[in-house]
């Protein structure tokens, strides 16, 4: 593996290349794909919210009061939307990535197919959660 | 015929000289939290967060404290693989690149038993 000073030289120096992304046609499998992994790491951000509300549990009433407060506010509600729907997104094209895991639906057709299954599912998901959350 | 010797493939540790320990890792954590963040996501829809009554008796009742902390241990596992895959994607440098991986890992592992412990404080402590 290069140094820190090598890997900035290779950047600036005109290799050849491999075929990069852009001249591809973009397609929704790619876009998904990207997704799967920003999703991810929105979701690894998003378990220091879930930290501070089991904190703030363990600190008592009055903790747990300003905790709810903040996460009840319109911004907290605005973060808790956003990563409900990324927790259902990465759920859903989670399984379809098992899926491939086991060898299954790797036809073009059906990786198609599945992505909009996919898209379906975590939007359905993601706005049943919101319509029993908010009515119960 | 295989290119591979037969004391590579008995010892099964591939280019990245670490076998398949991480993948497996990965999806069994995956599949784990295919039930649990249902649960959590019913659980949350069901009120519990609405007062600090209701979370601590949620919380005080063994079976819920049990799955939370499965889904805690879980998730920060989990978290941390799929970030480990990321720096080792995008950062080349051979400082930076362990650097972050540690990182990674110490403040995961932190962040997790924290949530854990506070947990068991609701849980256990009262």
């Amino acid at each position: 593996m290069e140094s820190c000073r090598e890997a900035r030289a290779m950047k600036s120096q005109s290799r050849p290349l491999s075929p990069h992304l852009q001249i591809y046609k973009f397609t929704l499998h790619m876009a998904m794909s990207i997704s799967h992994r920003i999703t991810g790491v929105a979701l690894a951000v998003g378990t220091i919210v879930l930290m501070y509300w089991l904190a703030s549990a363990a600190h008592g009433k009055e903790a747990y009061e300003t905790a709810a407060s903040v996460i009840g506010s319109w911004f907290g509600y605005l973060l808790i939307f956003g990563w409900s729907a990324a927790l259902f997104y990465h759920l859903c094209n989670g399984i379809r990535h098992l899926f491939w895991d086991a060898g299954q639906g790797f036809e073009i057709e059906q990786i198609k197919k599945s992505g909009i299954v996919v898209l379906g599912a975590a939007a359905a998901l993601t706005v049943l959660a919101w319509i029993l959350g908010l009515a119960i | 015929m295989s290119l591979r010797s037969p004391l590579g493939r008995v010892r099964g540790l591939g280019s990245a000289k670490e076998g398949v320990h991480h993948w497996w890792q990965q999806r069994v954590t995956a599949i784990a939290l295919v039930p649990l963040v249902f649960w959590f996501v019913v659980s949350i829809i069901a009120n519990v967060g609405s007062s600090y009554e209701h979370m601590h008796a949620w919380l005080s009742s063994p079976g819920n404290a049990t799955l939370l902390i499965l889904l805690l241990v879980a998730v920060f596992h989990h978290a941390q693989l799929g970030i480990q895959v990321v720096i080792e994607d995008y950062v080349h440098c051979a400082v930076m690149k362990p650097i972050a991986i540690i990182a990674t890992k110490l403040l995961a592992t932190a962040a997790g038993i924290y949530s854990v412990v506070c947990v068991l404080f609701v849980a256990i402590g009262g």
